[in-house]
């Protein structure tokens, strides 16, 4: 019992303590809202247990026990749809919605994290049984790096260039550059669009980038990022201030206008730069024989 | 769960009311343009639309 002890101690600690890591909260509310963390902590150690006893079940050997922890990993399935509908529900009241794109993004990464989580307390679990428990020290933290690499995604910033842009009018049309935007009746809105709006260009690097932004949900996350940090003036039934994003239908680029509560265009940019590319919007165009054919 | 019905005209304030005719919504004649102004802003905030501007005169508040 007392091998097995260190081997399922240190594995359920390395794995315990990657899910502590991917946890972190951050300015969306993401990972989680805070009583949700509580959950997903108690979630990570039941993962990081499994991890850990599957290793020990493995080398006793009882083959009986390790089909079982099989069927226990598919429960994390449930997580996937857990978290979809805590955030879809959480849709109904919001101003400035997240889209259901990007709620299926967080779901799918807050799944995948927990499979991380048992893949860490296996490999650490596995290397304390074969070698001796000092290289949990090696083995614990490699993995969790691993993890984190394997977790982090693309950004905005690295398939476009942003660029500021000026916000006009043309009679009552609303322009980000040469971009239509909306149509504004009230000149004293438009007074207020031209003094405290903000414009962006988002103009993608390359054609599986133009896909991407082409993408409802996708533009919908950057402009749910932007308001979650700048805010908005958007307010109920008071729709003239909603941010929008619009495309350049002939280049292909698209250009956002905000009213935000904290008018920091160079923030802004930075911010838009650091919006996730949301998984299901990839564009792969690029991948395709004839995508790349049609790209040049 | 609350449905509502959105990209819908809710009233239209015109100066000139030859260029509205018939329609499913209340049409607001204007005696001039501060008056516009004002009769759409107010239309606005009650029924929660946007005003938009035909620029030939006539104010749409419309839902979105």
């Amino acid at each position: 019992m007392q091998e097995y002890l260190i081997v399922l101690l240190t594995a359920t600690t390395a794995g315990f303590l990657n899910r502590i890591i991917l946890l972190r909260r951050d300015y969306r509310q993401y990972p989680t809202y805070p009583h949700g963390q509580l959950t997903h902590l108690a979630l990570g150690f039941i993962a990081a247990s499994l991890g850990a006893v599957a290793v020990v079940a493995i080398a006793k050997p009882d083959f009986v026990a390790v089909t079982f922890l099989v069927l226990a990993a598919q429960e994390f399935r449930e997580i996937r749809n857990m978290e979809r509908e805590t955030l879809g529900k959480l849709e109904e009241n919001k101003l400035i919605t997240r889209g259901t794109d990007y709620i299926e993004g967080i779901a799918r990464v807050f799944e995948a994290r927990n499979y991380m989580v048992i893949f860490t307390a296996l490999v650490t679990g596995a290397v304390v049984q074969i070698l001796s428990w000092p290289y949990a020290f090696i083995a614990g933290p490699l993995a969790i790096l691993a993890s984190l690499q394997f977790m982090s995604g693309k950004v905005i910033g690295d398939i476009a260039e942003i660029q500021a842009a000026k916000l006009s009018f043309s009679g009552s049309m609303l322009k980000v550059e040469d971009v239509f935007i909306m149509n504004v009746g009230m000149p004293k809105v438009r007074e207020k669009i031209l003094r405290e709006g903000m414009g962006v260009l988002i103009k993608p690097k390359d054609d599986n980038a133009r896909i991407t932004l082409d993408s409802p949900g996708q533009r919908q996350a950057i402009i749910h990022d932007a308001v979650a940090i700048l805010g908005t003036k958007v307010d109920i039934n008071e729709p003239d201030l909603m941010p929008i994003v619009r495309k350049q239908i002939d280049q292909g680029y698209l250009a956002l206008y905000i009213v935000a509560s904290e008018p920091d265009l160079d923030f802004l940019i930075e911010i838009i730069k650091r919006v996730p590319v949301i998984e299901s919007s990839q564009g792969a165009a690029l991948k395709a024989y004839y995508g790349r054919k049609a790209a040049d | 769960m609350e449905i509502k019905i959105n990209e819908m005209i809710l009233a239209i304030v015109t100066l000139n009311d030859t260029l509205v005719s018939g329609g499913g919504c209340p049409v607001f004649k204007a005696a001039d343009e501060e008056e516009q102004q004002k009769t759409s802003l107010y239309l606005a905030k009650i029924l929660g639309g946007m005003v938009h501007d035909l620029e030939n005169g006539i104010y749409l508040v419309c839902r979105h």
